[in-house]
């Protein structure tokens, strides 16, 4: 059992890893419309998972916060000012790259944590387990499409201007 | 108020009972002092003023248009037109057509010839394609030019220039309709017929103000209310709208809510069993999600979040659940709202489960808000690429080419086109350099507009606008093209039930303006696009030639037009493919994984489902029932802004008035803008009829009369169609009145748009709302 909260340990961190990336890069972005509303419901998705990793430690005697990144700090504001003002700059465009590169592989990372979980629940037929994660796994895995999606609509744009 | 069709914009009833064919009623206008008599010629058209399609005809005396009348003999409208249509064409006679071209020069506009414009604008989009690549040009077309000039820019842009960025103004009105054809049945193509109204028992309008919208249509519903064995209707729409009033249910949801409301509706079809099993069987894929997914939307739980009563919901489910021959509509309350795409596709789904379509009677009709929005999305005007291809199936890009004559790595195929509100953010990025605009507005009709304004006013950003007057967004440009229009040129349209019509030229374009084709023509010459033999890509010179190379274009495709000649059309509208009424009739789908035109998409996210994971869910391409979860909007009421705003039409006013507001009867009825707002808010805040109303968003703000009007509690609504062009601020608010509050109710709307259809959100948004003093307009 201590290999299983281990993972759910660490499927915890990366999952609010990739909800506070996923706010970091909508603030940065405010001024790319799609990627900024998206992105932050995309957060939510990762802010849902958190809970439910939360509830389901906590039966297991794990301490997981419930509580996703706040998505409404000064710093938030701030990101998003200046998202706004660089945004008529077309240089942002290649942060915009960077950023989504980076979404993609955290996202790549939660996938693969949730697919151990899975694989893990299902040979000791925890079923509580396995409906967490086809709950969760396939938000993550749109996630992931979302972020190779955008990447692939943005490129040749931003890389021939 | 004066004409009587001013007061009551749908006419005289001529009842008619279910499955009898809908009597004729011949509307006509004349200008003062003319008579049927004296008209020297009676010249072939249809309605460009909404999506409905209504057949007429212009009366021309002494080479001047001086009256229409419907033509009986057309089975969209029988002889019926809407005030639009009765008085619409004095536009055309409006002394402040443009007549010249203009062009900018030291921050002016002035006259100039058509060689010094065209040559400006040639030679800057040359450059720019030469030193830049095609990605640094981009088109914004409009629903409302004609089939053949869609089709020639669509050419001209992917076909010759080979730039992704070619987009409508569809995309504000109609893009959710085409994305939720494309999600349920694998291609756009509306699968019902004006018809249904004759056969159906159950009417439901979902965001779809049809009195006001199109209101041929709305005087076919009255007419079948006032018959024998009269339809139910079922309504949803946040406004007491005169479907509501004649409306057997009333749904009136929380903005931004639509989907809450759907999911519902279809929670309770599957719990009482009202599905058609045989049907869901053998011609759909993905109930099992769809069950899931609305397995706990109960009543009582859509009825918190839309803030209805739960009984309501059961009683509307229980109507389209007991309906023996279903018709819905759907518009702009679902397309301009949050989730728009997800909430459009529950409405197919309603008709999936209950196996009603392709059968008289069981008609889904995703309407259009513009005349000619379906050749837009036919012909690739909006992005798609033409005749429904896709632009992920390599074979149809083979296709494509061939009939081009081009190579296939011509025409950008690498991703999705791009979506206007993305061509607006390259422009604002600077990456794009050109945006050549024809026949529309975006200046009045696009969100948050001090935004938009800033855009196209870049030096960086050459703007060109084809167009019949200066709008305000031709204010802003740096070449002006004066265009024909309606009544001054030839081509075809289709309307909202796929019928056809032609609208021929009946008199002469006033002064050197020119039809729009011939200036997409002459463009396309002197930017020498080629095809590969080295010969001009575009091969046509008229109407009638554009015509029938789209005629090719499509042959095969679900929008076959090879069957509908110029000719045929002399005698009436036609549905394509081949006067067909129904699409889909027996489960037969266009959504082969080899045929289809879309692989569909994340309603959510917006990402592109990919090929081999469409193929692996619908191998045998049948209708797709897709499900979506239901997520509160991006903007909630709040503390500073308390109130929702939602934007709309009235049955008066055509987009950007642009030529409504040229109309006297119609300018009369409608002369400026106003606010809705319910009696229990205005009661709540001592707001009386005529107050003048601050509505401010994080935007901007609106100055306007309020009118206590039969609206939910909590929410204000706003015409869209006031500008600028006839105030003291020409383009843009005058900063001189009301601290520069606008009138234009895009001052207030919001940036975000639904990531499936890419349509702006233009009914979700909060705002605050007080009452001022002393300022005088």
């Amino acid at each position: 059992m201590n290999r299983i909260n281990a993972l759910l340990h660490d499927l915890h961190d990366s999952e609010a890893d990739l909800a506070g990336l996923l706010l970091h890069v909508s603030d940065r972005h405010r001024a790319e419309h799609e990627v900024f509303h998206v992105a932050r419901d995309l957060a939510g998705w990762s802010a849902d998972h958190l809970r439910e990793l939360s509830r389901i430690g906590h039966e297991r005697g794990l301490d997981l916060d419930p509580e996703p990144p706040d998505a409404d700090t000064l710093l938030a504001r701030v990101r998003q000012k200046a998202g706004e003002l660089l945004g008529r700059r077309s240089e942002v465009g290649l942060l915009l790259l960077v950023d989504l590169r980076e979404v993609h592989v955290r996202a790549a990372g939660v996938s693969v944590d949730w697919v151990m979980l899975g694989q893990v629940a299902q040979a000791i037929r925890d079923q509580e387990l396995l409906d967490l994660t086809s709950r969760c796994h396939p938000e993550t895995l749109r996630q992931l499409r979302w972020a190779n999606a955008t990447i692939k609509v943005s490129a040749s744009q931003i890389l021939s201007g | 108020m004066g004409h009587p069709r001013i007061i009551d914009p749908w006419g005289e009833r001529t009842p008619y009972g279910q499955g009898q064919p809908w009597p004729e009623r011949v509307d006509q206008h004349l200008a003062d002092g003319i008579d049927p008599e004296s008209v020297d010629r009676w010249v072939l058209a249809a309605s460009l003023l909404h999506s409905n399609g209504d057949a007429m005809e212009i009366a021309v005396k002494d080479d001047r248009i001086v009256g229409v009348r419907g033509r009986a003999d057309d089975r969209v409208n029988r002889g019926r037109l809407g005030p639009k249509d009765l008085f619409g064409w004095q536009a055309n006679h409006s002394p402040d057509r443009l007549t010249r071209p203009l062009i900018r020069r030291d921050g002016e506009l002035v006259e100039t010839d058509w060689e010094t414009a065209m040559s400006a604008v040639a030679g800057r989009l040359r450059e720019l394609i030469d030193t830049r690549g095609p990605g640094s040009v981009g088109f914004y077309t409009s629903g409302q030019l004609f089939l053949e000039e869609s089709y020639t820019i669509a050419v001209l842009a992917h076909g010759g220039i080979g730039t992704p960025h070619v987009d409508g103004n569809t995309r504000l009105c109609t893009a959710t309709a085409g994305e939720a054809l494309k999600e349920s049945f694998g291609c756009d193509g509306q699968p019902g017929s004006y018809e249904d109204i004759d056969h159906a028992d159950v009417i439901a309008l979902f965001g779809h103000n049809v009195a006001a919208t199109q209101t041929v249509l709305w005087s076919r519903i009255l007419d079948r209310l006032a018959g024998a064995n009269p339809p139910r209707l079922l309504c949803v729409d946040p406004r007491r709208t005169p479907v509501a009033e004649h409306a057997t249910i009333h749904l009136a949801p929380r903005p931004g809510t639509n989907l809450m409301l759907m999911n519902a509706l279809l929670h309770e079809l599957i719990e009482h069993d009202r599905i058609d099993h045989a049907y869901v069987e053998a011609h759909t894929v993905g109930f099992e999600e769809l069950r899931k997914q609305v397995a706990d939307a109960t009543p009582e739980k859509a009825a918190e979040v839309c803030g209805l009563d739960p009984a309501d919901i059961r009683s509307a489910a229980e109507l389209l659940g007991t309906a023996e021959r279903l018709t819905s509509t759907v518009l702009q309350g679902f397309y301009q709202a949050h989730r728009a795409t997800a909430s459009a596709v529950q409405v197919n789904n309603i008709h999936l489960l209950r196996g009603m379509l392709g059968r008289p009677g069981c008609g889904l009709l995703q309407m259009n808000g513009q005349p000619t929005a379906e050749n837009t999305r036919e012909t690739g005007a909006d992005g798609d690429l033409p005749a429904f291809r896709n632009w992920a199936n390599d074979q149809h890009i083979a296709e494509l080419a061939q009939i081009w004559n081009v190579e296939p790595q011509r025409i950008p195929h690498q991703g999705p086109p791009t979506h206007l509100m993305q061509m607006m953010r390259y422009a604002e990025n600077g990456s794009l350099g050109a945006l050549y605009i024809t026949a529309t507005n975006p200046a009045v009709s696009l969100p948050e507009l001090h935004r938009i304004r800033s855009i196209l006013e870049q030096e960086r950003l050459f703007v060109v606008v084809q167009d019949l007057f200066l709008t305000e967004t031709a204010q802003l440009a740096d070449v002006v093209l004066p265009g024909a229009t309606w009544g001054e040129k030839t081509g075809t349209f289709t309307n909202a039930d796929r019928t056809v019509h032609l609208c021929e030229k009946a008199v002469d374009p006033p002064g050197e303006a020119r039809a729009d084709l011939d200036i997409l023509i002459e463009l396309a010459h002197r930017l020498d696009l080629e095809d590969k033999d080295g010969g001009p890509l575009i091969t046509w010179t008229t109407p009638q030639e554009a015509y029938e190379a789209w005629q090719r274009c499509s042959a095969g495709r679900p929008c076959d037009y090879t069957a509908i000649t110029y000719d045929r059309l002399r005698a009436g509208g036609v549905q394509w493919p081949d006067a067909t009424p129904r699409l889909y009739a027996d489960g037969a789908f266009r959504a082969h994984p080899d045929d289809c035109e879309s692989y569909g998409k994340d309603l959510e996210t917006g990402a592109p489902v990919e090929p081999v994971e469409y193929r692996s869910l619908n191998p045998d391409g049948k209708a797709i029932l897709k499900a979506a979860a239901y997520r509160p909007p991006h903007e909630v009421p709040s503390e500073d802004y308390p109130m929702q705003l939602i934007t709309g039409r009235t049955v008066y006013h055509f987009h950007t008035r642009t030529k409504t507001g040229r109309a006297p009867e119609l300018q009369a009825a409608a002369p400026d803008v106003w606010v809705e707002v319910s009696s229990v808010d205005a009661e709540a805040h001592g707001w009386s009829e005529g107050d003048l109303l601050r509505i401010t968003t994080p935007r901007g703000t609106v100055l306007a009369p309020a009118r206590i009007a039969g609206i939910r509690p909590g929410v204000v609504f706003l015409p869209f169609h006031y500008g600028y062009w006839d105030t003291s601020g020409g383009s843009r608010p005058d900063p001189s009145y009301g601290d520069g509050a606008g009138r234009a109710a895009n001052e207030l709307t919001v940036t975000d748009w639904d990531p499936a259809s890419k349509q702006p959100l233009y009914k979700t948004a909060a705002c605050a709302v007080t009452k001022v003093e002393g300022v005088a307009r």
